[in-house]
């Protein structure tokens, strides 16, 4: 199985942690590198890697209080590999993308991957 | 002396300026602080992100572009890459604005891009944002322009902008964007 990838948060980059063995994959905090490539570039290769054998389900889940446009690409970069799991019938995938009650924007975020993606992606609105 | 800078920024509603060279310590030391303020001040949590996210991209979108210019010796107006950074804060509306050279033969498309975003509404922003987030090539600093069309979403007001000519080479371009407070 393939080793997990733990990353600690910072105030500028997210907490990452995909692990195959616990069944627990998160991208949480925020994304608001200036060069979000070349943070994005270890996650995107990671999920190469996990597609060539995914769990039977992946429960991704997103948590995110900021993040900048640069960002914003690379996580749909990121989706659309998990797409491509779910719909080549490697693996089911299930998204689950949260937002705080009072953050429009990043439901709206939310909403703009749903309509690009052919996935399961739920909102869900965390309520304090 | 001090004291006219004082009483000038006072009566302009401004919290933050700066003038000087854009790195990407600058920025986060500069987001670290606005956000540190923001918090001090009580402001509403919806507000606040809203300006922070404001905050990030149009900071980034100057960090961005001037890491691209390229500088000759000879451009003496423009040999230390500098920009102007301000936050302001009035009754009704938070501001940021930010100012940096640009070559002038990248004016006209850097005009109608801004036209283009302010002529949409809400929901023509919302899918001029998806077909770009969908179709547009990453460069390789990672932006996809899709900061303008960011900026303005999150802003919900029209952006404010000016091209002013410096020179054959460069113009001085200036983008405001502001935040309702409620």
């Amino acid at each position: 199985m393939l080793e997990a990838l733990k990353i600690e948060p910072t105030h500028k980059t997210p907490k990452v942690y995909l692990d195959p063995k616990e069944n627990h994959f998160e991208v949480s905090g925020r994304s608001i590198p200036e060069d979000s490539v070349g943070f994005y570039k270890r996650i995107l290769d990671w999920i190469d890697e996990y597609a060539n054998q995914p769990n039977p389900e992946t429960e991704f889940k997103f948590e995110l209080e900021y993040f900048n446009t640069s960002s914003s690409k690379n996580i749909l970069e990121l989706l659309k590999k998990l797409e491509k799991i779910h719909l080549e019938g490697k693996g089911k995938i299930h998204i689950t993308w949260y937002y705080d009650e009072d953050d429009e924007d990043m439901e709206e975020t939310g909403e703009d991957y749903k309509a690009l993606l052919n996935v399961p992606l739920d909102l869900i609105m965390k309520v304090y | 002396m001090t004291y006219s800078y004082y009483k000038n920024m006072q009566v302009n509603n401004i919290i933050f300026v700066y003038q000087g060279e854009v790195t990407a310590e600058l920025v986060s030391s500069i987001l670290h602080m606005m956000e540190n303020k923001l918090d001090g001040d009580g402001e509403d949590k919806k507000i606040k992100k809203k300006v922070f996210n404001v905050m990030v991209e149009c900071l980034q979108n100057v960090y961005h572009h001037l890491d691209t210019l390229e500088v000759s010796v000879d451009d003496t107006e423009v040999n230390d890459r500098t920009a102007l950074l301000m936050i302001g804060k009035e009754e009704k509306d938070y501001y940021v604005i930010t100012g940096n050279h640009v070559l002038n033969e990248r004016v006209a498309a850097l005009r109608s891009r801004l036209e283009k975003v302010n002529s949409c509404d809400k929901n023509e922003l919302k899918n001029l944002y998806q077909s770009i987030l969908n179709d547009g090539e990453l460069s390789e600093k990672g932006t996809a322009g899709l900061g303008m069309i960011d900026i303005a979403r999150k802003s919900g007001q029209k952006l404010g902008y000016d091209f002013h000519p410096v020179s054959d080479k460069y113009s001085f371009f200036s983008l405001e964007a502001k935040i309702a407070r409620y």
